[in-house]
């Protein structure tokens, strides 16, 4: 049994918060006592029947406003797979929300109102999904039921969407026609689409390959901790505690510390508190040895001496701005990405990206909350990274304000 | 399936293990809040796989409210000494008579709210910057959408609202003098996996977890164990009943279920069946209302 990551893409409107309750109440992931408390507020919403959008609302000004705010993870499991649901709101001023659930993600689904077809929403979530590299987009054209479960209807959407796809370079696309309210196509497949040669949603889940979404071949371990017992006994023990963020280590290899240059052999794999492996791989966090007595701290990266990811001190990168206060280019900022946290600077901000048309508006006036932006950011050390697109794990990076101390910009590096 | 494919409790390890090395890596002076319940046994097992030969870079801490199950307590002192980690025990008694308060009052008073002024008192004692729990998503939906590194100002108050967006691997435990930070690295864990991980790395546990005779009281439906600490009216039915402990919280606050599960293959096979959520079965404290756990969270609650 392995775990499958994933997000859905919507708003209300589109269904999305029925299609979350349907998959945790038909894998009957819901219990008794939770259904008894939404039976409650839909009866002091005074309409009819079990609304299963109440089961992913959280807040209580999320109630009261009727929408949600926030990220929200669910759970939920079978034989098969354990699921883990980003649950994201999908309005222009959530986009914030969507990047950072999608950034945790190894799958999106993208939820069409077959009434309406592809939209700007659509579009937006679609052109997201790609600048996040998200590795499988499943396409669910729901509410099929409030179009007579047509298949002319159905094969329409998949022809416009898979236009989109193509010119956003997303490779990996299933299509699947459900309705999230009646159930059809959730879980078991449903007769009402005699047409669909596919699997249920569910099926889908469970068999797509999440390997796909970690990176064996590009070794990268982040040192986040030095285990120093300085005990009689242990005297001389010097491990590197991190964990694998991609790749594989073999006892023996050889290996460079960056940004230093130095370089070593791996003389020990420690995992599992201690045990002793030959080999260890991502995403599993181990301690890793070396012959040498070279200085290495948090924030350094231990990677293969054969296979070198870039060091500079300036970034291209495309950066979503997070924060109510707008970006002020000239303005400095922490910027951390696993490990490493280092001071920078945005220097120029090329274009921002239109999210619903893709289009560039160069030399922007002002960047504000939810503006998706071409940057360049100089730092004050040198910072060990992979471009985004070739390496999730080691190409995202978020900047911090050094007066809040919050996190105002996720930055996916070119 | 490859060779280099980890299983679920695997990931789930390793995510948990980053998390308590990102800790011991931005702060200062962090504690792992241990309750004696079966979650922060499980950090306390994943901290030891995080920083052993080393030592923890923190020490236990309890926040007694002096309604505990003996059997927790007892557990509690012999863990820490078994792994020759320290542990700072606060007494919620002591901070009712140096502050003052007014206890609850009623058949099943509870010290609940009382926890949070012990806890933001110790944290201002030693100076904690952050202090790691073991809350999961899965138990509530303000937990839901409560972040894995989660800012308190410093009256500990959470804000839903001001939450730091959380993307990838990346923590950003930076805070303000007097701030700190909520770290929770088992949120991605449901109940079902935490006890799959007890079976499969044979984690004891205190002997309340398994089904034993018991004094108690029915109460709208729930278990309630006969103690000094709740009122005894003359309608009360005490009766014996074979019980064991779902959660592990006050002996005020916590119902057991009627069970006859000896082991641990045992327990998980009665969750597996049971249509009642964990806190839904054994908590009183959260029937309160529907946002019970959201407003204690916004008061500085763990």
């Amino acid at each position: 049994m392995d775990i499958l990551r994933f997000i859905t893409a919507g708003s209300v409107d589109d269904g999305k918060s029925t299609l979350i309750g349907r998959l945790l109440y038909d894998s009957k992931s819901i219990m008794i006592d939770q259904l008894e408390a939404i039976e409650k507020q839909t009866r002091n919403r005074e309409d009819g029947e079990i609304d299963l959008a109440l089961l992913t609302d959280g807040l209580r000004a999320e109630r009261e406003q009727g929408i949600t705010i926030d990220v929200a993870y669910k759970y939920f499991t079978t034989p098969k797979r354990k699921f883990i649901i980003a649950d994201a709101p999908g309005h222009i001023q959530y986009t914030r929300n969507m990047v950072t659930g999608a950034s945790n993600s190894d799958l999106i689904i993208i939820l069409i109102d077959a009434r309406n077809g592809v939209v700007e929403q659509t579009r937006r979530h679609s052109i997201i999904a790609s600048l996040l590299n998200m590795p499988q987009v499943i396409v669910a054209v729901n509410k099929m039921d409030l179009v007579d479960y047509s298949q002319d209807v159905y094969n329409n959407i998949v022809i416009e969407y898979a236009d989109l796809a193509k010119a956003l370079g997303l490779e990996d696309v299933t299509y699947i026609p459900i309705s999230a309210l009646n159930g059809d196509n959730i879980v078991e497949k449903s007769e009402v689409f005699s047409w669909y040669e596919g699997s249920s949603l569910l099926q889908l889940l469970e068999d797509v390959e999440v390997e796909k979404a970690i990176d064996l071949a590009h070794a990268r371990f982040p040192v986040q901790y030095v285990i120093r017992p300085q005990t009689e006994a242990l005297h001389d023990y010097r491990g590197y505690a991190g964990k694998i963020i991609s790749g594989i280590y073999k006892k023996g290899d050889k290996v460079t510390v960056l940004p230093s240059g130095l370089t070593s052999t791996i003389q020990k794999i420690e995992t599992d508190g201690g045990k002793e492996a030959e080999e260890a791989f991502a995403p599993q966090a181990v301690v890793l040895h070396l012959e040498d007595d070279v200085d290495i701290s948090r924030g350094d990266v231990i990677v293969l001496h054969k296979d070198v990811p870039q060091t500079s001190q300036e970034l291209e990168v495309l950066l979503c701005w997070m924060d109510s206060k707008p970006l002020v280019s000239g303005n400095k900022y922490l910027l951390q990405i696993n490990s490493t946290r280092v001071r920078s600077v945005v220097k120029d901000i090329e274009y921002r990206l239109d999210v619903n048309s893709l289009e560039r508006k160069y030399s922007p006036d002002q960047v504000g909350l939810n503006d998706i932006v071409k940057a360049t950011i100089k730092t004050a050390q040198p910072v060990v990274f992979d471009s985004y697109k070739s390496l999730r794990a080691n190409g995202g990076a978020v900047l911090i304000d050094e007066t809040s101390n919050v996190t105002v910009g996720a930055c996916m590096i070119q | 399936m490859s060779v280099h494919h980890l299983d679920y409790l695997d990931e789930l390890e390793s995510e948990a293990i980053h998390i308590f090395r990102e800790v011991a890596g931005q702060f200062e002076k962090p504690a792992l809040l241990f309750s004696g319940g079966k979650d922060s046994i499980v950090l306390v097992h994943l901290a030891l796989k995080a920083f052993r030969p080393g030592k923890f870079p923190f020490p236990l801490v309890h926040i007694d409210t002096g309604h505990n199950f003996p059997e927790a307590l007892d557990f509690r002192d012999q863990l820490a000494e078994k792994i020759g980690e320290k542990l700072v025990v606060r007494k919620v008694e002591d901070t009712i008579k140096a502050k003052k308060l007014t206890e609850q009052k009623g058949k099943f008073a509870s010290r609940n709210q009382l926890q949070t002024y012990t806890l933001l008192d110790t944290i201002e004692e030693f100076g904690f910057d952050a202090c790691i729990g073991g809350a999961r998503r899965d138990e509530e939906k303000a937990r839901a959408k409560e972040r894995i590194f989660s800012v308190r100002d410093e009256f500990g108050q959470w804000d839903p609202k001001k939450q730091r967006p959380e993307l990838w691997n990346t923590y950003n435990g930076k805070i303000n003098k007097g701030e700190n930070v909520r770290v929770f690295p088992i949120s991605n864990w449901t109940e079902l996996d935490v006890w799959n991980y007890i079976r499969r790395e044979k984690i004891e546990l205190p002997s309340i977890y398994f089904a034993h005779e018991r004094q108690v009281l029915e109460y709208e439906g729930q278990f309630v164990a006969i103690s000094e600490f709740i009122r005894i009216d003359e309608t009360d039915i005490i009766i014996n009943k074979k019980v064991r402990y779902r959660t592990v919280g006050d002996m005020t606050c916590t119902a057991a279920v009627a069970s006859d599960a000896s082991t641990i293959d045992d327990i998980i096979s009665e969750i597996i069946a049971t249509k009642t959520s964990e806190r839904g079965e054994t908590r009183i404290d959260d029937k309160v209302s529907e946002a019970a756990m959201e407003d204690r969270k916004k008061n500085g609650y763990f």
